[in-house]
């Protein structure tokens, strides 16, 4: 038998979720948020493939749909990440900084 | 023939003015002839209509919206009528020949005949009409003839402004008149006399209803006549040409709400309450305007000042019940006033508007017609026994006599007063010498001025005795004036008053050039105009000042400031919680989004 149990996935998903969330909490430089958003985003996929192994149909099966929907979030985040990344670029031409506590015109 | 009669009376002066205004404005003796012809149409139809005593009723429906309100534009002839329709054509014929002369130089002339037109169409339509709606409408034609003739010479800023002070105050009481036609409405469901009188009969309505409708009825001819509060439209509205003084302003218009109080007496009579309100309020204008008139220099203000006073006799003797003897005096008053008034304007006329009476003096010598007439016009009108003054106000002091002590003071009081302003007015204007060196030129007018003077005088003489008024009367009519019972001691006190105020006034002033009494609260008419004005002026302040209020706090501020500030002030705190500090941010939105997976799975 496989050693491995979902809770032992899940305790992964959330390690990286925390490294993530802590990672966007506490870091200043922008292009270091992003990438641990992107940690948060792929600790969720990594849960749902989870799920979706461990979730054995009537058939023997397991249910695959959400490992379908991971290659679709994937996808749109790869797209997400290329916008995010051209704003950031042009951040960075009109403020010379990528540096969040710099860029604070929107306040009161 | 008899019913159609009536309608030619009321539209031919209609058709006149109609004529006049529309095609023959621009042509002097076309417009005048126009209106001779109506007037004296209406005046021949009128004696016509003597010959049969029976009452004439005559209507066309005009609004039927089913059993709750019919209305219709009729016509009845009863006694009442007859006498209201020779006075009104009969002075308004004279009136017409005499304005022929005296308007002979004014360039409104043909406008000045198309209106006096129209005001005898209002003012037939008034004594014609056989409801209260009709009588209405035609109320507020002759407010609006009224306002065209005093403002005739509308370039003068004192006639216009005369003439929108008797419009209004008139329209004050045309609002109460209007309240209690309908309450009477509403109380017996029909406007017409005879209606409302079959109904009233079987009613049993709250008296007090009754009472408030009688009330409202009577604002309306306070307005009209004039009576206090309402008074100080008519000594203004002398700013028009004599003759209307003379037709309107003396013997007919003012005199409508007297008669509409006659025609209407069967719903006051019920009231007490409404009854010695309207004596009381007759009483009081008769002695203020008479102490009023003492005082003044004005020809045609004293009239007017007199006309006022006589008018509150007249409804006074109303509220005592003797309505009667009150039709029977505003026929009488309606000769004399009309006589003196046309006589003043003679004086007028040939002194180059002059109107000041201690410019005059000596006039008996240079106007002796004018003057032998006026002095009969005095006569009538301060009770000379014999004359037609002197039965119609004793009818009506016999009247108080048995209804209430303060009425018979007030109204001998008045009698006393009017001796002494009219002999003073004669004294000081016609007697003694010339004051001016314009007064010597005084001459009588063309016939056309001297003969209706001459015809008025004489009625002025014979109106008061039984063989003319009774005749015009009629017999039952004429019986209700003299319905008091006869006391010995009235006659006796009105001449001893009549003496002393005649021989006081003679004694005072003949030979004088100057007033030797002087009295400023009678003269400035008891401040009322002064109150009036500063009143109006106060809650015309007042209520301006607070709108400004409501527009600038309540219109602006809450309204409009308000909403604004609010939005901005939201908009302001909501503002303070943009802290620049991403991960805050993110922190407050996860927090949320925590707190809301909480909710959601508990």
């Amino acid at each position: 038998m496989n050693p491995l149990t979902l809770n032992h996935y899940l305790l992964a998903s959330g390690l990286l979720f925390s490294l993530g969330f802590a990672g966007v909490m506490l870091r200043r430089n922008i292009i270091t948020i992003f990438m641990c958003l992107e940690l948060m985003l792929n600790a969720a996929n990594l849960s749902l493939v989870a799920f979706s192994r461990f979730h054995v149909g009537a058939d023997g099966l397991p249910n695959y749909n959400a490992q379908v929907l991971v290659f679709f979030i994937i996808t749109v985040a790869a797209a997400e990440v290329a916008v995010g990344l051209a704003i950031i670029v042009a951040l960075y031409r009109a403020r010379q900084t990528t540096h969040v506590e710099d860029i604070q015109s929107l306040k009161f | 023939m008899e019913t159609s009669l009536p309608w030619i009376i009321l539209l031919s002066p209609l058709a006149s003015a109609v004529l006049i205004l529309l095609f023959a404005h621009r042509s002097k003796p076309l417009s005048v002839l126009l209106s001779l012809t109506a007037v004296f149409a209406a005046f021949g139809s009128t004696l016509l209509l003597f010959s049969s005593h029976s009452v004439v009723q005559t209507s066309a429906t005009w609004i039927d919206l089913g059993p709750a309100l019919h209305l219709t534009i009729g016509l009845k002839i009863d006694a009442l009528t007859r006498v209201m329709l020779l006075v009104v054509t009969g002075i308004g014929a004279l009136v017409h020949v005499y304005s022929t002369v005296y308007m002979a130089e004014d360039d409104g002339k043909a406008r000045f005949f198309g209106s006096l037109s129209l005001f005898m169409f209002s003012m037939l339509g008034i004594v014609l009409a056989d409801n209260l709606a009709m009588m209405f409408i035609f109320w507020e034609l002759v407010g609006v003839s009224s306002f065209l003739l005093i403002g005739h010479w509308f370039t003068k800023p004192s006639a216009a402004k005369a003439a929108n002070k008797a419009f209004l105050a008139n329209r004050v009481g045309d609002f109460g008149f209007m309240s209690g036609i309908l309450l009477v409405w509403a109380a017996t469901g029909s406007v017409e006399f005879a209606g409302i009188q079959e109904n009233l009969a079987k009613l049993t309505v709250n008296p007090s209803l009754l009472t408030l409708a009688g009330l409202c009825l009577f604002c309306g001819a306070v307005g009209k006549s004039a009576q206090v509060p309402l008074h100080v439209w008519l000594p203004d509205a002398m700013e028009g040409p004599t003759p209307v003084s003379a037709l309107i302003h003396a013997a007919t218009m003012v005199a409508a709400g007297v008669y509409m109080l006659a025609r209407i007496f069967f719903i006051l009579e019920p009231s007490p309450v409404a009854l010695g309100v309207i004596a009381a309020v007759g009483a009081v204008t008769a002695v203020l305007a008479a102490l009023m008139a003492t005082q003044q220099d004005d020809i045609k203000r004293i009239l007017a000042y007199s006309t006022l006073s006589q008018l509150g006799l007249m409804v006074a003797g109303i509220g005592v019940g003797a309505w009667g003897a009150s039709m029977f005096h505003l026929f009488t008053h309606a000769f004399f006033k009309a006589l003196l008034f046309l006589g003043s304007g003679a004086v007028i006329h040939a002194l180059h508007h002059e109107q000041n009476i201690w410019k005059m003096g000596g006039l008996r010598r240079t106007m002796p017609k004018t003057f032998i007439t006026f002095v009969i016009g005095t006569l009538a009108l301060t009770g000379t026994p014999g004359l037609a003054g002197f039965f119609s106000k004793d009818a009506i002091l016999l009247a108080a006599w048995h209804k209430s002590a303060f009425i018979f003071g007030a109204a001998l009081f008045t009698s006393l007063l009017t001796a002494y302003y009219m002999t003073r007015l004669v004294v000081v204007a016609f007697f003694g010498e010339a004051w001016t060196p314009n007064a010597k030129h005084g001459h009588d007018c063309p016939p056309a001025m001297t003969v209706p003077l001459m015809i008025l005088a004489v009625l002025s003489v014979i109106s008061g005795y039984k063989f003319f008024a009774g005749s015009i009367f009629g017999e039952e009519l004429f019986h209700s004036v003299h319905a008091a019972e006869h006391v010995s001691l009235v006659p006796i006190l009105a001449v001893s008053v009549f003496s002393i105020g005649t021989a006081g006034a003679w004694f005072l002033y003949n030979g004088r050039s100057k007033d030797p009494v002087k009295i400023p609260l009678f003269r400035n008419k008891f401040y009322i105009d002064e109150l009036y004005a500063s009143l109006i002026a106060g809650t015309q302040d007042l209520l301006a000042s607070f709108s400004s209020w409501f527009d600038h706090f309540i219109l602006d501020g809450v309204i409009v400031r308000g909403i604004s500030g609010l939005t901005w002030g939201v908009g302001y705190t909501l503002r303070l919680l943009q802290f620049s500090n991403l991960q805050g941010y993110a922190f407050l939105f996860g927090t949320g989004v925590v707190i809301l997976f909480y909710m959601l799975i508990k």
